[in-house]
């Protein structure tokens, strides 16, 4: 298993996704001799993982079963601990394309935070671009190297631990493309040129609010990037039903009770003995997320 | 990858496929000397362009000839800043211009340049000084978009040929926004050294973005319907050639007999199922050990003949080689065939592939269906719909199917925002719909426990139904 490469079986070392129900999915460090408790009862790794094919299915202890997955960037965001607030996939796809990343793309980020977006970039860039990360704060940025390691990706990516908006990226001249996910990008937005390759590139930020958008618009036009654009995308997911609708009750009809004899009135009789009438449909969940933050991207021209 | 002195990988060179930008519209094209393009109502040729960098914006002078721009043209043209606060004495008489409409068309005549021309407008709007400063801009902007004959040259990429084929022809691409394009790659987890299934007839977008994606590693195998696949939409990638070795290609008529392990994929099967290559191609196919032995030493002795024989014989030799030549040709490209569907079969029969996107104009429900089973388990699958209601169909086959968790309905919601000082809102108009996807990821279920409520053994009684609800 890796992050950046499929495997059939589970072996010692791996993490891998177990799934309960849709909304309810764990990563598991998989390890000789070590155990799992779900609500199913116990999964012992070294006779119900290792060994096994990923997608099958494990009966646990008290009988009940869970599924075991390969992991992706995607099961690992639904996932991943929480150190800080994280980019979901919908904002993450819509960063992946605007910012026309590729196998062998050199990306600059900060911060790490959590390392949702880090692992779906490592993903795209693999096996030949490389991932330059800044997060500020020690502890996390430890944690997430430690990450890396675990997920064998850490031949793809630097980790630093500095202040992007006082010290940058660490790196000059070299990223096709720059993401900022901080509470004052418009600070970042002089590091982020220095950091991208002389003949151009790609840049985006991430604001939750409009003024910060303000601010980073402005700091962009400054420094000489070129169409800047904001944009919203917000996913919705449908519940497919099964719902049912009554009918309602018009008491007899006297125009069908008057011509027995018609043949179309002989048809209709069966008919009032249907009360409802069942459809196919999705509904909406009741509550859905409004907004997770601005996307501002732009254009480094060629300098 | 250098950036040191090397700046050849970003000069447009002839041949190259490239998209011309002007404001928000793309057009794709081939760069070949001496063929007009016309783009927005305009028409030039692009051989100016060639060497020149990547992203250089050009202006259309005179004869259609493209002329560089400087990168730094300030964009200031009124720098006497005087502008009033509202609107109050602004009347709506029809007269501020002074300019008439054949005083502007001898102006472009003459030649001017755009940037000029909206000068001498705005030198003879008796309005223009009484607009608020906002008001200004917006004039200007407007003026713009309409006189400025500028192009800009782009590479392309897999964001501007989606919000291209978006915006000029969303028909062709069963009216797939590219912010549900960019979910499909990342929910399908396209990743480069993985093997991929695609089935689509959106032009060939979408399996350009994939094998895009992909960076010429691993392998694409794209399912197509009909005569032949549809990929207008991978040249305007401008791939280099490499990326196509890991595409492959198998018609979906030979599906049902791939997996019944029926699909006989030595030379006769493919010809007699093929629409286009007739009874012809099959006779010669039948034939052709005898013939391939003895081909050359004929056409030698031909050749030694013509020599020496009159005109009307050499005339008629002419003839035959001729048709000897086609027939051989299609011998071999037959032959060519039969070799790449064998590929593809091959790749296909392990049924281990690393994921699956369909997107097309065809129900997806029994696509689905039948391509899901060359899927290895866990992993992923997206299959975008424009209408949500054979999704839904979908959702529910799978549901009672098994073998697949994680099973999501979405649609992405986009919107765009004009960011100004002191003039931030939405824009005024936004797409109505992208489509909607249906997503998840494959399980195993061979041999072991069905799927569904808990029965632990027995999976006699729910295989059987399962066969049926397939076909």
């Amino acid at each position: 298993m890796s992050f950046v490469e499929y495997s059939d079986f589970i072996q010692d070392g791996d993490v891998a996704i177990v799934y309960l129900s849709h909304d309810n999915m764990m990563p598991v460090k998989v390890q000789q001799g070590a155990q799992t408790q779900t609500r199913y009862g116990v999964i012992r790794h070294s006779t119900d993982l290792i060994g096994k094919r990923y997608g099958s299915k494990v009966t646990c202890s008290k009988g009940g079963w869970v599924h075991v997955l390969h992991p992706t960037p995607e099961l690992w965001t639904v996932t991943l601990p929480h150190r800080t607030q994280i980019l979901y996939t919908t904002d993450i796809a819509t960063i992946t394309m605007m910012l026309d990343l590729k196998p062998g793309s050199v990306v600059c980020e900060s911060g790490t935070g959590s390392g949702s977006l880090s692992h779906a970039i490592l993903r795209t860039i693999a096996p030949t671009g490389h991932l330059h990360t800044v997060e500020f704060h020690q502890k996390r940025a430890e944690a997430v190297a430690e990450e890396f390691k675990e997920h064998r990706v850490d031949h793809l990516v630097t980790v630093r631990n500095q202040d992007v908006c006082k010290d940058g990226f660490g790196v000059a001249g070299v990223a096709d493309a720059v993401f900022l996910d901080i509470p004052s990008p418009w600070e970042a937005v002089g590091h982020a040129k220095t950091a991208m390759k002389k003949h151009g590139g790609r840049v985006c930020s991430f604001s939750p609010c409009i003024e910060q958008v303000q601010r980073t618009c402005e700091a962009l036009a400054d420094h000489g990037f070129e169409e800047i654009n904001t944009l919203e995308v917000l996913l919705r997911v449908h519940d497919v039903r099964t719902v049912s609708l009554p009918l309602p009750d018009f008491g007899p009809d006297p125009s069908a009770e008057k011509q027995p004899e018609q043949p179309d009135s002989s048809e209709k009789a069966p008919a009032p003995k249907h009360t409802a009438v069942t459809v196919k449909t999705t509904t909406p969940p009741r509550e859905i997320p409004g907004h997770t933050g601005y996307l501002t991207f732009a254009t480094k021209p060629r300098t | 990858m250098a950036d040191n002195g090397g700046d050849e990988e970003y000069r447009i060179k002839e041949g190259d496929y490239v998209v011309l930008k002007r404001g928000d519209i793309y057009k794709a094209v081939q760069i070949q000397t001496r063929k007009k393009v016309i783009f927005e109502k305009q028409w030039f040729f692009l051989d100016n362009a060639v060497g020149h960098l990547y992203s250089t914006k050009f202006e259309i002078v005179s004869g259609g000839t493209l002329q560089p721009q400087a990168r730094k043209s300030t964009d200031s043209s009124s720098d006497a800043k005087e502008a009033g606060t509202d609107n109050r004495n602004i009347l709506d008489d029809g007269k501020s211009q002074k300019l008439t409409r054949d005083d502007i068309e001898t102006l472009k005549e003459q030649g001017l340049k755009g940037q000029e021309i909206i000068q001498q407008l705005i030198d003879n709007s008796s309005t223009f000084r009484d607009k608020t400063e906002y008001a200004q801009d917006k004039y200007i902007k407007k003026k713009k978009k309409k006189y400025e004959n500028t192009v800009t040259i782009l590479k392309p990429s897999c964001r501007i040929l989606a919000m291209m084929y978006h915006g000029r022809e969303p028909g062709k691409i069963c009216h797939l926004r590219y912010d549900t394009l960019s979910q499909m790659l990342t929910l399908a987890n396209i990743h480069a050294g993985s093997k991929v299934l695609v089935f689509e007839t959106c032009a060939g977008l979408v399996l350009g973005s994939v094998m895009d994606r992909m960076g010429g590693y691993g392998s694409v195998i794209q399912m197509y319907p009909g005569g032949g696949p549809v990929r207008a939409g991978v040249e305007s990638f401008g791939f280099p050639a490499h990326f196509h070795n890991m595409l492959h290609d198998f018609p979906i008529c030979h599906v049902n007999a791939l997996l019944a392990g029926t699909l006989d994929t030595t030379a006769k099967d493919l010809s007699s199922s093929d629409s286009k290559q007739s009874d012809v191609a099959a006779e010669e196919e039948q034939t052709q050990p005898e013939a391939k032995q003895q081909d050359s030493p004929e056409e030698q002795s031909m050749e030694t003949n013509t020599g020496t024989d009159d005109g009307q014989d050499q005339e008629k030799e002419e003839k035959e080689r001729r048709k000897e030549a086609k027939a051989q040709e299609k011998k071999v490209k037959l032959e060519e065939k039969r070799k790449k569907l064998a590929a593809a079969a091959a790749l296909l029969e392990d049924r281990k592939a690393d994921g699956l996107v369909i997107a097309s104009r065809f129900h997806p429900c029994p696509v689905l269906m039948s391509l899901l089973k060359f899927l290895a388990p866990s992993r992923p699958f997206v299959v975008y719909s424009q209408f949500k209601e054979p999704l839904i169909e979908c959702y529910t086959k799978l549901r009672e199917q098994g073998g697949t968790v994680n099973l999501r309905l979405t649609d992405t919601w986009l919107r765009h925002y004009q960011v100004l000082p002191n003039r931030t809102h939405p824009v005024l108009l936004m797409s109505g719909g992208g489509g909607y996807l249906l997503s998840g990821t494959t399980i195993s279920t061979d041999r072991s426990k069905p799927p569904g409520p808990q029965r632990v053994e027995e999976p006699a009684p729910k295989r059987p139904k399962l066969t049926d609800t397939v076909v």
